[in-house]
């Protein structure tokens, strides 16, 4: 049993949902209580469809569990294939109907409904939304094309096969779904991005994709894991029966679309890319390097997303744009390893966690300037009054633009330039203005451009969200004696930039505490910025 | 009752419902209970829910949570029971401010049998009246919505002290400063021992007993209701206080029952009902003759029909309700125009296709079902939002019909060329 307040994944059901949502002819019949209906929401509300997700739910009461809910569930079923006639379904159960162990996928197979169908079992106790998106792609694709897997020691076709059937190479997009962060862009980015390398997609998947395209991904020479939280078990399941190469490099940054092209190239057998593409196809590299981005260098940034995302941005911050990251972590369990080893790299150790508090309190310890992360750590970050810009599942509305943002290729880093740049603007006028407040001219209420963000140089931030006891910067020493801020030294680390405060604060206490010193002033705030500047 | 036999029969409907579970209420129980926790004990999925239903995560530590199962608590009661032990324990030394713990059952807790009244009890014994540990079940294999409330101020019941003194208690959690005004009102009227159930603060618990009359404020507390009758008290029997007419009949059925002199209340009321209708005028201009279908949601859906259709000028096309509790609707029912469709349960693809049949001009819905009937050409207003809003009284009459208007409104507004 464990303490949840807010989580980053939904359960695994939701995972499938995802699947089935971001396709065509698909169905999903879910063996599941009426107040599990409250998902539809998230693709109705979140991702604004204009549609229901193609789900039936048995939505059984308590005085079914004494009858026949296997009875419900068939009923179910096959009212929901004579409905909606997909050209695949997808049966399964949530949480409670798991308990009850009415095995609707049995009984699903057990009728003679004339169309695919694919049972899934998604343990609910002990798996999350993602896993249950990755395995719902892989049983799916598997329940298609298990009669087509070529019999062992068959020679698998090469990946340069394309220039003996005399057409230009094609891969399969995979990965890309609903509720995924900024998926519907990338789709579209990574297409012109490929056809300019005269590369055509074969099948994208899940997203917009039929039962029948799923039948053609072994046509494929080679397949791209993009988001390897839902594509990595489908892509090795394909590798290991088809023999279609992986891609698993994820093209979000400079670095990474360049990698990205320089494998697929060499893989498909095409002439390496230019080296000057990306200078020429992007302005991350110009504008990072321009005078006006001196200020970037050592910010402090701490990540915390999914796997991709969160690896992705270490590799960006340190890099691309001359960050310090101070702290990367990830949710998502299924690639902890990944994580860990992007952050070996970094001189860090990985927080693999999926406990908001924990992550909030890593956040705070780390004294980041920046905060990249997902909407939870966006709360976190405003409530620590650090600049804050989302770059990961799971979404909030916002993180559906109407307009193009994709993460990855060119284009993508284009857009993380502007996104993760813009909130260090922000903090940086914030603290202008704040130098300026006792100006004649400044009128009180002008203060913030934040949105909602408290004014901070008037108000410790820390205060001004949450309610309940809050991460606020140390003010006892460990000992447990007393430390006192002088007016002097108050006065003093007033006039400090709020995205630095914590870390200063936290800074001199310690010093204060080396020394014995019990009485912070502003002398003391600057011996310890001396000494810490060694 | 005679004459609710002009409604035709009710349709009832038992395939795939679209409506949240109970545990939804604690997304406004715990705001109106700052010194309360609700901790349920569920799965991942009920997590998601309150956690999708609540919409963002404001606060930093929220006062609600869930207890998430896992393999090991499936695997013997036993350890579940300590586990739960464990984990209580550890919140409530984290949170040393709340006063009182709802253990909530979900569908999971509830199909493996987890007994949470044994819990509280034990818990109760363990901290020594520390802080009070009630329990009841939003699980949706037993509850829809609204009536998590139901089952959350059903609990609270038993801790009630008895007085035999007459008090009037308004039974359903309103917006705070619609509770005050109500209390001003009926002060005003010479009624000034009047209490809330629930309560603003979760120790704050109102007195019940034989001089107890109950009035419901909400349609959804009918196990609340047997509960207190069952200590004594009474029900004013009323209907519900939307819109001016409901309001005002909601209060003068109050003050009848401690025999208030009628002139005195129409004293009261009469300014207010006049105001109110005045303030309604325009938007029932825009209302009126304006076709309107009901889906099954919070249970408000008969007391909001009577208002849309009696005060605005609404027709109604069906008034579905998730269940129909004819005795909490008995003054409600005979207000509703001849022929209304009332239709009980769900089945949502049928319901959507009646919906689709007779093109009305506004549905009331659900989250999940409202931008894709918005994408089918119809405007909709969801039912989650009447819930949270302050919508209660003659002075709220206007607002609330305004909330109807506006995605009309919106729609006349929008341009393309
Ligand atoms: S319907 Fe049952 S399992 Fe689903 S969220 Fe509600 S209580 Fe939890």
């Amino acid at each position: 049993m464990e303490l949840t307040l807010w989580t980053y994944e939904g359960p695994p059901h939701v995972g499938a949902m995802r699947v089935a949502a971001s396709m065509e002819g698909v169905h999903y019949v879910l063996h599941a209580p009426q107040g599990d209906t409250y998902a539809d929401l998230l693709f109705t509300m979140i991702e604004r469809r204009d549609r229901r997700p193609p789900v039936t739910y048995t939505t059984f009461q308590a005085r079914d569990l004494g009858g026949d809910t296997a009875e419900l569930v068939k009923r179910s079923i096959q009212q929901a294939v004579d409905r909606f006639q997909p050209e695949a379904l997808l049966v399964g159960e949530s949480c409670t109907a798991e308990l009850i162990q009415d095995q609707p996928g049995s009984l699903a197979h057990g009728m003679d409904l004339g169309v695919p169908v694919v049972s899934l079992d998604l343990p609910a106790y002990s798996k999350k939304e993602n896993w249950g998106a990755a395995e719902t792609l892989y049983q799916l694709c598997r329940g298609l094309l298990k009669d087509l897997v070529p019999p062992p020691g068959t020679a698998k076709p090469g990946p340069e096969r394309w220039k003996q059937e005399n057409r230009r190479p094609r891969v399969n997009l995979l990965g890309p779904s609903l509720l995924g962060f900024r998926c519907r862009d990338d789709v579209r980015e990574l297409r012109s991005l490929l056809a300019d390398h005269g590369i055509d997609v074969n099948v994208v998947a899940p997203l917009g994709a039929r039962p029948a395209d799923l039948i053609r991904l072994p046509a494929a020479d080679a397949n791209l894991c993009l988001y390897p939280e839902v594509a990595g078990p489908l892509c090795s399941w394909l590798e290991r029966n088809f023999g279609t190469p992986v891609v698993r490099t994820v093209p979000i940054g400079i670095g990474a679309t360049a990698q990205f092209l320089r494998e697929l190239s060499s893989l498909l057998g095409l002439e390496p890319p230019e080296l000057r593409e990306a200078d020429r196809s992007s302005r991350l590299p110009w504008y990072s390097k321009s005078v006006d981005s001196t200020y970037l260098t050592g910010k402090r940034v701490f990540i915390f997303a999914d796997a991709t995302h969160a690896i992705a941005a270490a590799r960006i911050a340190s890099r691309e744009l001359g960050f310090t990251v101070v702290g990367l972590g990830s949710y998502s369990r299924e690639q902890a390893r990944e994580v860990r080893a992007a952050a070996q790299e970094l001189g860090l150790e990985a927080l693999i966690s999926d406990d908001y508090l924990a992550v909030e309190q890593a956040m705070a310890d780390a004294a980041p300037e920046l905060v990249l992360g997902t909407q939870m750590e966006r709360h976190s970050a405003k409530r620590l009054g650090i600049p804050c810009a989302v770059i990961s599942a799971p979404l909030h509305v916002q993180d559906v633009p109407a307009r193009y943002a994709p993460q990855m290729g060119w284009e993508g880093a284009n857009v993380i330039f502007d996104s993760w740049v813009h909130p260090l603007m922000m903090g940086l006028e914030e603290h202008l203005i704040g130098m300026f407040r006792h100006d004649f001219e400044f009128v009180d209420g002008h203060f913030s451009h934040l949105e909602g963000a408290s004014a901070p140089a008037l108000q410790p931030p820390a205060t001004a969200a949450g309610e309940a006891p809050e991460v606020t910067p140390l003010s006892a020493t460990p000992e447990g004696g007393a430390l006192r801020w002088t007016a002097s030294g108050e006065a003093e680390l007033s006039r400090i930039p709020f995205f630095v405060r914590g870390k200063v604060r936290r800074n001199t206490e310690a010093y204060a505490n080396e020394r014995g010193v019990a009485e912070i002033t502003e002398e003391t705030l600057y011996e310890a910025k001396a000494h810490f500047s060694r | 009752m005679a004459l609710t036999s002009t409604l035709p029969p009710v349709l009832r409907e038992s395939g795939q419902r679209e409506v949240f579970c109970g545990l939804t209420s604690i997304v406004w129980l715990h705001r109106r209970m700052p010194d309360a926790f609700f901790l349920v004990v569920g799965s991942r999925t009920c997590a998601h829910l309150i956690q999708s239903a609540a919409g963002v995560m404001i606060f930093a530590e929220p006062r609600f949570g869930t207890a998430i199962l896992g393999e090991r608590d499936l695997a013997g009661l036993a350890d579940a029971n300590e586990e739960l032990d464990r984990l209580v324990g550890d919140l409530l030394a984290r949170r040393p401010e709340i006063r009182t713990l709802f253990l909530v059952g979900s569908c999971p807790s509830e199909v493996i049998k987890l007994d949470l009244a044994k819990a509280a009890e034990r818990i109760n014994t363990r901290m020594q009246g520390r802080v009070r540990v009630v329990n009841y079940s939003g699980s949706g294999i037993e509850t829809t919505f609204t009536q998590g409330e139901d089952g959350a101020l059903t609990s609270l019941v038993p801790l009630l002290p008895s007085s035999p003194d007459p008090q009037l208690l308004i039974v359903g959690t309103l917006a705070d400063g619609v509770e005050e005004r109500f209390l001003t009102l009926f002060a005003r009227m010479g009624l000034e021992s009047v209490r809330t159930l629930p309560p603003r603060q979760s120790t704050d618990l109102p007195p019940v007993g034989p001089g107890t009359r109950l009035l419901l404020a909400q349609p959804f507390v009918a196990d609340t209701v047997r509960a207190l009758e069952r200590r004594g008290a009474q029900r004013i029997s009323a209907p519900y206080p939307l819109g001016v007419e409901g309001s005002c009949a909601w209060m003068a059925a109050a003050a009848a029952a401690f025999g208030i002199d009628p002139q005195r209340v129409a004293e009261v009321l009469d300014p207010l009902a006049e105001r109110g209708r005045r303030a309604l005028e325009p938007l029932r201009r825009k209302l009126e003759g304006k076709r309107l279908f009901l889906l099954p949601d919070s249970q408000l859906e008969i007391p909001l029909a009577r208002f849309l259709h009696r005060e605005c000028g609404m027709e109604l096309v069906e008034v579905g309700t998730p269940y129909l509790d004819r005795q909490l609707m008995a003054e409600e029912l005979p207000l509703l125009p001849e022929g209304t469709q009332l239709s009980e349960g769900q089945d949502v693809e049928k319901q959507l296709e009646r919906v689709r049949a007779s093109r009305p001009d506004l549905v009331v819905c659900g989250m999940g079902l409202a931008n894709p009937l918005e994408a089918e050409g119809f405007a909709t207003k969801w039912s989650i939002e009447l819930v949270f809003s302050p919508i209660h009284g003659c002075d709220q009459a206007a607002d609330l019909a305004e909330l109807f208007a506006r995605p009309l409104n919106r729609r006349e507004l929008l341009q393309w060329n």
